[in-house]
Order: structure tokens, then C-alpha cells, then sequence
């Protein structure tokens, strides 16, 4: 800019200089969007095209002709492994796994909380961060004693079945799933519910106990009424994590009817006898990733609200 | 809040009265009966079974677990290996893998979070909607999110191909199937899943400065640039620190991810330490070797975790 430049015309070079930086924010915002939805996008329209369209097609372009056949036929027909049936079973082995994983979690995690807030005893700091550790150790350190315990468990559960006639669940792949995502989720159910419990005023507790209210009373009156946020971001986040976990599912209930669905997804595709039905397989990847997807169309909110409590421990 | 003042706790006659010693006693020891199953659940398959792992590492377990004491031949073939660089051995493939793979995860998701949340913190309309379209990749499985990428990066079928048809043949891509190359699609994939939580993370913190300083800074002359370089940006530290344990903590777990995508990669290429002990453990009945590198990768965890644990429960009981 040169001395001459008078004031008008700089006025009308921040106008433009603004203007352009507005159009370049925009601009790398929706680069970036594109960037984030390309993958499901390219999951969605393939999984609506027939292969002949896939092979001789773009990736990117729109299905000529929608189908809905690769939907039915990954729900209903696909093989894993050597069974062809399609991936309807292992959904609902997910289902009946996640369900009680994630409800003991969260109910144990809220009695927890409950106590490591409003019942302090000596040590309880040290309590809680042993609990709290637990959630950060990386899982293969544990793997190897769980599976031989699994594995007796499973003996003994047979034994029983033999000798009078019930197992008691004892060996069942979803009985073990669900105790193991019991086991390794309570550490990050119980942070959540401490948390929020933390900021709970403690002299509705106290004023409670002065009025005799027993332990359970002051938890199911005055605590549990008042833990509906915290209760969702929880399920949610257990929800998810449950859900989306294929490293304990792979090594209890790898093989067999029991795998839940992101082993069976990954069974899957990677099966290479035969044409590799791409429609299909996106079509099942996008079954796996519904419910998860529901839920943070659903509830965004919360979700993200999960995931903030588990990285910042404030 | 107004339920809280609202509820009454209803009390029977009988409650009210003084109780007996044992179940007053009862009563207060209730808490730690309701703690312990958690704690014991803690104390036993967590710490007992690292135990146990460590233990397993010291041993010559093969196919099954074997409680002899052998010493720490497992440790001693893996730290031989990690030099083992003509052909490289899975182990040196897992931990310079493991490098690379964690460097520039972490670096790129810190970089891509922080820039996308400065630009979203420019008063953009249309947040609400783009917010939510950068961050649903975490709400995938690694599984899903490795087969969407498989198939967007296979040279056949994807990016390669659609670029091909639109008249730029001389464009190539074959990294997913490359064996020096695969564990940048790894990196690729595993930044677009989790960058959008990263960005979550510095815009609220964004969202935290106090406005007054931004505006003392911007009347003192600070351009954009040297507002966020000299004040913002310092001020996030606190959330660099959260977003590194994140993602460091992340990295070193990932194993679905290497699965999904790459089945291992070319050779097992593509391996990560997880891969690597998986792999040992389960497959190659090794399952020394594998206890040790599971070891190895707890270590490396702890170091990062624990000092951060023990400054936030301190500041935290102050």
C-alpha cells in the first residue's frame, strides 16, 4: 500500500480482504466436510448399486438403478465362514451382549460414584485411581489370563451340563463377553458417575441422613432423580464402545455362531472364496454401523459429552 | 436442580428410631460392601492378570501356558529382534510401525483439530451442522471405518480408479497394497476417525477464553495471526496435554483398525505391536513372546498415564 492510497480505498481493500478470507474459511470448511463424509458416502451408494454397476461404474456416481438386494442379501443370505445365513444372527448376538454389559456397567458405575463422592473413607482417592487406571491399559495385557480362565470356566460349564443337566450360562461366548465388558467398563463408568456426582451439592446428602434416610434411600431418592444426564452420556458411551469392540470378541468368540457383529463384518469381507460382492459388503458394513450411527444422530450431544468426560479428567 | 429441593425423603416411624449397634454398624460399612465387588473385579483382572502376564513372559510358554520359570529368554529374542532390520522381523516391522503410525497420528489429529476448530470459532453459520459431519467417524467401529477405507483406497475399485475415468490416468495409488506404504493408510484412516473428537476438544476450549483478553490483545494492534500464535494457542495447553493422552493412548491400543484395513498388510507390513502380540499369542504359539510384547506395550502406557493420573487426582484432592 503506497502513501498515496487514500483512506476510501483502503476501506474498500479491508472489504475485499475480508470478503476473500470469509470465501477461504467457507472454502476449507467444506473441503474438510467432504473429506469426513466421503467414505460413508462411497459405503452408501455402493451399497444400493447391483456389481455389474460397481465394476463398470464410478465410485462416486449416484446408482442408476437403487437396490435393495444387497441389503437383504448381507442381512439374510451372506456367508461367514461357512455358514450362509446372513448377518441377522450375529446382530442380535450383539444386541444381547450389549444390553446387560451396558446396563450392570452403568448401574454399578453410578453405586460407585455415589459412594467415592458422598461416602468418603480413608483411601478412597487411591480406590479410585487404581479403577481409573484400569481404563487405560492397553487390553493385551490381560488377554492371555482371561482366555485360560474363560477356558475353565467353560470346562466346569460342561462338566455341570453333564452331571445335572444346566451350565448355568457357565461357557456361554455371550455370558463371557458380556462379563468381560463388565469387568473393563465399570473404570470409566464409575469416572463418569464420580464426576458428575462430585458437583452435587453434599448437604442434600447430609441433610437426609440427619432425617435418617438410609443408604439406598438417599441413593433411589435423592441421587438417582437427579442423574438423568449423566445416566444417557454413560449408557451411550458404553453403547458405543461395546458395540464397536472387536479385540475381546475376536479372542472369546472369534469363530461359531456366538461372534458378535464386528467380527462376523470383518469374517465377511475378508472372505475371498467366490466373487467378493463389494454391495454386499458395504451394505453389512453399514448394518454394523447403524446402531452406533442412530444413536449419535439421536443423542450428538451427550455422545460427545461421553467422550470429553473419558479424556479430560476434570 | 429443583427435583432436588423438591424431593422429600418419607420416613416410617420405625426408621426414625435409634437402630440397633449391628445394623447402624451394618449401615455404615455399607458403602465399601456396595464398592468392593467393583474393587476386587479391579484388583483381580486387572492388576492380578498383569501380574499373571508378566509372569507368563518369564516363562517358556508355548502353545500353553507353562508356570516354569525360564528367565527372560522371551524379552532377549524380542530386544535381538528389534535390530533385526535384513529381513526385518515382525517385531522391528511392529515397533518402527508403531513410530511412525503413532507420530503422525498424533501430530496430524493435533495439527487438523486445532485448525478446523479455529476456523469454526470464526463465527460461521452453519456450525451446528458442520460440526457433527467432522466428528461421526468416532462413533464408527474401527472395523467399519477399515472397510470403508479399504475400498475408497483399493487401486481396482477406488480413488485410483475414479480419477482414471475422470481423464487422469497417469494418477497412482497403490499405498493399501504397497508394503512400504501401508501403514500411511493406516495413518489416514485412523486421523479421519478420530480428528473430529480433537477438533471437539480445542473448540471447546476455544469456546472457554475469556473474550476480554482476545479483545485487549486485538486494541494493542495483534494481528489474527499473532493473536492465536502468542495468546491462544498458549492458553490451550491444558488441551494439547488431554488430546496427546487421547490419542497416544489410542495409537498404542489400535489393532482393528490394522485388521479391518489392511489384514496385516502385505507380509504383515502393516503390523502394530497389538498386531504383533495377537499374532504371537494366538496364532504362533509363542505365547511368551507374545506376554512379553504385551508387557512392553503396558510399559510404554504407563509411563505416559500414570504421571498424568497422579498430577490430576492430586490437584484434584488439594
Amino acid at each position: 500500500m503506497s502513501a498515496v492510497a487514500t483512506p476510501a480505498r483502503q476501506a474498500s481493500g479491508g472489504v475485499n480482504v475480508k470478503l476473500v478470507n470469509r470465501i477461504v474459511i467457507y472454502g476449507l470448511l467444506a473441503l474438510f466436510a467432504l473429506f469426513y463424509l466421503m467414505p460413508l458416502f462411497v459405503m452408501l451408494v455402493t451399497s444400493f448399486k447391483t456389481m455389474d454397476e460397481i465394476q463398470n461404474g464410478n465410485m462416486l456416481a449416484l446408482p442408476k438403478a437403487p437396490t435393495f438386494d444387497p441389503w437383504l442379501k448381507a442381512w439374510g443370505e451372506t456367508c461367514v465362514g461357512l455358514t450362509c445365513a446372513g448377518i441377522k444372527g450375529y446382530f442380535w448376538n450383539s444386541i444381547k451382549m450389549v444390553v446387560p454389559a451396558v446396563l450392570i456397567s452403568t448401574m454399578l458405575g453410578a453405586l460407585n460414584g455415589y459412594v467415592l463422592t458422598k461416602w468418603r473413607f480413608r483411601g478412597a482417592t487411591l480406590v479410585f485411581g487404581l479403577m481409573l487406571f484400569a481404563c487405560f491399559i492397553p487390553f493385551q495385557s490381560v488377554l492371555l489370563p482371561m482366555a485360560t480362565i474363560l477356558g475353565s470356566v467353560g470346562r466346569f460349564g460342561v462338566t455341570l451340563q453333564n452331571s445335572i443337566g444346566t451350565s448355568f450360562g457357565l461357557g456361554n461366548s455371550t455370558v463371557n463377553l458380556v462379563f468381560v465388558h463388565v469387568v473393563y467398563g465399570i473404570g470409566f463408568t464409575t469416572l463418569f458417575f464420580r464426576n458428575y456426582y462430585e458437583a452435587f451439592p453434599t448437604e442434600l446428602v447430609k441433610a437426609a441422613q440427619v432425617d435418617g434416610a438410609s443408604f439406598f434411600q438417599i441413593f433411589r431418592r435423592i441421587m438417582l432423580p437427579n442423574s438423568m444426564p449423566i445416566f444417557v452420556v454413560t449408557v451411550i458411551y458404553q453403547f458405543t464402545n461395546i458395540w464397536n469392540d472387536f479385540l475381546f470378541a475376536s479372542a472369546y468368540a472369534g469363530t461359531g455362531d456366538s461372534m458378535p457383529m464386528t467380527v462376523a463384518l470383518n469374517n465377511v469381507v475378508n472372505t475371498s472364496t467366490g466373487v467378493v460382492e463389494y454391495n454386499v459388503n458395504m451394505a453389512a458394513a453399514m448394518i454394523a454401523a447403524l446402531p452406533t450411527l442412530l444413536v449419535y444422530v439421536l443423542a450428538g450431544r451427550y455422545f460427545v459429552r461421553g467422550l470429553m468426560a473419558g479424556a479430560v479428567k476434570g | 436442580m429443583s427435583t432436588v429441593a423438591t424431593t422429600q425423603i418419607k420416613l416410617t416411624p420405625e426408621q426414625a428410631r435409634p437402630r440397633a449397634s449391628v445394623r447402624s454398624r451394618l449401615q455404615d460399612a455399607l458403602p465399601k460392601i456396595v464398592l468392593a465387588p467393583s474393587f476386587a473385579i479391579t484388583i483381580v483382572f486387572v492388576y492380578g492378570f498383569i501380574l499373571w502376564t508378566i509372569y507368563l513372559s518369564f516363562t517358556n510358554s508355548k502353545t500353553f501356558p507353562s508356570y516354569v520359570i525360564t528367565g527372560s529368554r522371551a524379552y532377549q529374542r524380542l530386544w535381538g529382534w528389534t535390530f533385526d532390520t535384513d529381513p526385518p522381523s515382525s517385531w522391528y516391522t511392529s515397533i518402527t510401525n508403531m513410530g511412525i503410525f503413532g507420530f503422525l497420528y498424533i501430530l496430524i489429529c493435533l495439527a487438523l483439530g486445532l485448525f478446523l476448530a479455529i476456523l469454526l470459532d470464526q463465527k460461521i453459520r452453519g456450525e451446528g451442522m458442520l460440526r457433527p459431519i467432522y466428528l461421526y467417524p468416532m462413533a464408527l467401529s474401527f472395523i467399519v471405518t477399515g472397510v470403508a477405507w479399504k475400498w475408497f483406497l483399493d487401486p481396482g475399485l477406488g480413488l485410483e480408479q475414479t480419477l482414471h475415468q475422470w481423464g487422469w490416468t497417469s494418477f497412482h495409488f497403490d499405498w493399501i497394497k504397497n508394503k512400504d506404504f501401508v501403514i500411511y493408510t493406516v495413518v489416514i484412516a485412523g486421523v479421519w476417525q478420530a480428528s473430529g473428537f480433537i477438533m471437539a476438544m480445542f473448540l471447546a476450549g476455544l469456546r472457554g477464553i475469556d473474550g476480554e483478553i482476545m479483545k485487549a490483545a486485538q486494541i494493542d494492534g495483534a494481528t489474527t495471526f499473532q493473536l492465536y500464535r502468542r495468546i491462544v494457542i498458549p492458553l490451550l495447553r491444558p488441551i494439547f496435554l488431554s488430546a496427546f493422552i487421547v490419542l497416544a493412548h489410542l495409537a498404542i491400543k489400535s489393532y482393528d483398525l490394522v485388521v479391518a484395513l489392511t489384514s496385516g498388510g502385505p507380509g504383515g507390513s502393516a503390523w502394530l505391536p497389538s498386531n504383533f502380540m495377537y499374532e504371537y499369542t494366538f496364532k504362533r504359539n509363542e505365547m511368551a513372546v507374545g506376554s512379553a510384547s504385551a508387557v512392553i506395550m503396558l510399559m510404554t502406557i504407563v509411563a505416559i498415564i500414570v504421571p498424568y493420573l497422579y498430577s490430576e487426582l492430586r490437584e484434584k484432592s488439594r
